[in-house]
């Protein structure tokens, strides 16, 4: 069962890898990339890390993708860059 | 300090342009699609050796990366099985942690009493990383007047938020803090510690930021804040394990001793270096975002998202820009 | 090359694929912003391997129960949980760092294609 799981995790780890790398828009790029973090949190409860489960699910597809985003509004490929631009002035 | 190193990055990266009126930027937007066009130009001059260039480059980054994989694959191919407990890394040293780990370092979290007690040394050192990553981001983010023209990085109000975000916020920001609270302060019994709590807490606090604005985060929490708390944090960090190494590294009676194991106030050092960490990683990740926020504030060219199009909206304009 | 050793340790050889893939990203994309993301796919990849060869089937996290002790046989390996625990923050600060370069060079450079970023700076220079 357990081993089951953990291939399945492990291929869908890999194809989402080749998703992020396929994607057309940055930001879409982005996005699945965060979920790459929920499918290691998911193999480190496997893997019988709760430690490393906690820490990934904060860092990875919290804060990590999140710095992403930003960066993204800053150099203004999100969406025209309306929202980037306009409360400054 | 930071602003003398400022400065000296903004001389030198606004040296080639020394006054930057308006004429001068127009002048230099000619000047750069010139330079585009000739580079255009010069590409379409020798197309096939361009593009014999980047096929070969291709197809050696393709055959470097397969290489790599196969090798690394040949290597997994010979390893112990997986999960087998034949690997030559379950050795003495992690049965003398695991049996011994509870009665010498006092936690019964084995993973936390082994990166803060039998290997903090090396986390003081990823601690002091994260701190060197955030002043390193600090330098290359927050190049806008401090001192002269404040007016315009500070916007007037901020923007008002979505009702949804704000709600969202408003359920979730004490639930979060308390749950970041909780990990760093239950870190030695069970799983956590400072670095996830930290992150926990530093997410809640950019949550706040993002629903109630710059200036309620900045009463909660400034940047200077946030530099202070990771120094004093650090600093305490190092003052308590020098002094730990001092009066008897190896378990010599150390003045602290681990407790029962189990109880909230145990494993000596343990606690105390949780919260430290979780300060420093908290003030980083909270740091990194507002720091990436606010750099953004002064205004900036049309905002359009081309690709390849160099604009006199660039940062090295922006000091003029200001001025005139 | 022994494959059915290999699917044995399939968490090591997806672990070694994702760091190909990540190293390809890293080198084929021009885009500032994907090789990033190639570079973290390549911090995971190591984060997995490691945590990978520290598994043992059948074992439990290592959390002690203070009332009763359990032997060492009773637990998975803390070391490699130990060593990737402060990885994921120091690579989240490692990829702050890029992404704050890759926003400075877009300020000056309006562009993420690192090829227009050499051209640009090139002709600055001379």
């Amino acid at each position: 069962m357990t081993d089951a799981m953990m291939t399945g995790l492990l291929i869908l780890l890999l194809v989402n890898a080749v998703l992020v790398v396929c994607a057309r828009s940055l930001l879409a790029a982005c996005l699945i990339f965060m979920v790459q973090s929920l499918i290691m949190v998911l193999i480190w409860i496997l893997l019988r890390a709760p430690d490393l489960a906690v820490t990934e699910a904060a860092v990875g597809s919290g804060i990590s993708s999140l710095l992403f985003f930003l960066a993204l509004k800053r150099i203004r490929a999100l969406g025209g860059g309306k929202e980037g631009g306009d409360h400054a002035k | 300090m930071r602003n003398d190193l400022d400065q000296d990055l903004r001389a030198s990266l606004e040296e080639p342009v020394p006054s930057a009126s308006p004429l001068d930027q127009a002048h230099l937007l000619q000047h750069r699609s010139a330079v585009l066009r000739e580079e255009n130009d010069l590409s379409r001059m020798e197309p096939d050796a361009l593009r014999r260039l980047r096929i070969l480059y291709r197809v050696l980054s393709v055959l470097v990366a397969c290489g790599i994989v196969g090798t690394l694959l040949w290597g997994v191919a010979d390893l112990p099985a997986f999960g087998g407990g034949a690997n030559p890394t379950e050795n003495e040293v992690m049965d003398r942690y695991l049996s011994e780990g509870m009665r010498e370092g006092g936690a019964t979290n084995l993973v936390a009493n082994m990166i803060l007690d039998y290997r903090a040394f090396d986390t003081l050192g990823e601690s002091h990383v994260l701190f060197t990553a955030a002043c390193a981001v600090l330098l290359l983010l927050s190049r806008e007047p401090e001192r002269g023209d404040l007016s315009r990085s500070v916007p007037e109000a901020d923007a008002p938020a979505d009702p949804v975000l704000v709600f969202t916020a408003r359920v979730l920001c004490p639930a979060l803090l308390l749950f970041g609270l909780y990990v760093v302060l239950n870190g030695h019994l069970g799983p956590g510690g400072g670095f996830s709590g930290g992150t926990v807490m530093g997410a809640a606090l950019i949550l706040y930021r993002c629903a109630f604005g710059r200036r309620r985060a900045s009463a909660f929490l400034s940047l200077r804040g946030c530099r202070t708390l990771t120094g004093a944090a650090l600093a305490f960090y190092a003052l308590s394990k020098a002094w730990s190494f001092f009066t008897g590294a190896n378990h010599l009676p150390s003045g602290i001793g681990p407790g029962t194991p189990g109880a909230i106030l145990s494993a000596g050092l343990i606690l105390p270096l949780n919260i430290a960490v979780g300060c420093v990683v908290c003030c980083t990740m909270y740091g990194f975002f507002a720091l990436f926020e606010e750099s953004g504030i002064l205004p900036e060219g049309d905002g359009s998202s081309g690709r390849s199009r160099p604009e006199p909206g660039s940062s090295r304009f922006r000091k003029g820009g200001a001025e005139a | 090359m022994n494959l059915s050793m290999l699917w044995e340790n399939r968490p090591q050889a997806a672990a070694v694929i994702l760091f190909g893939i990540g190293l390809a990203t890293l080198l084929l994309n021009q885009n500032l912003i994907r090789k990033i993301i190639g570079f973290s796919f390549m911090d995971s990849a190591v984060f997995l391997f490691l945590a990978s060869e520290g598994y043992i089937a059948g074992r439990a996290a290592p959390i002690q129960n203070p009332a009763s002790p359990l032997p060492a046989s009773a637990f998975v390996n803390p070391i490699p949980a130990g060593l990737v625990l402060t990885g994921i923050v120091v690579s989240v600060s490692v990829t702050a760092l890029m992404l704050a370069l890759t926003v400075r060079l877009w300020q000056r450079y309006h562009t993420l294609n690192l090829d227009e970023i050499i051209r640009l700076a090139r002709r600055e220079e001379e």
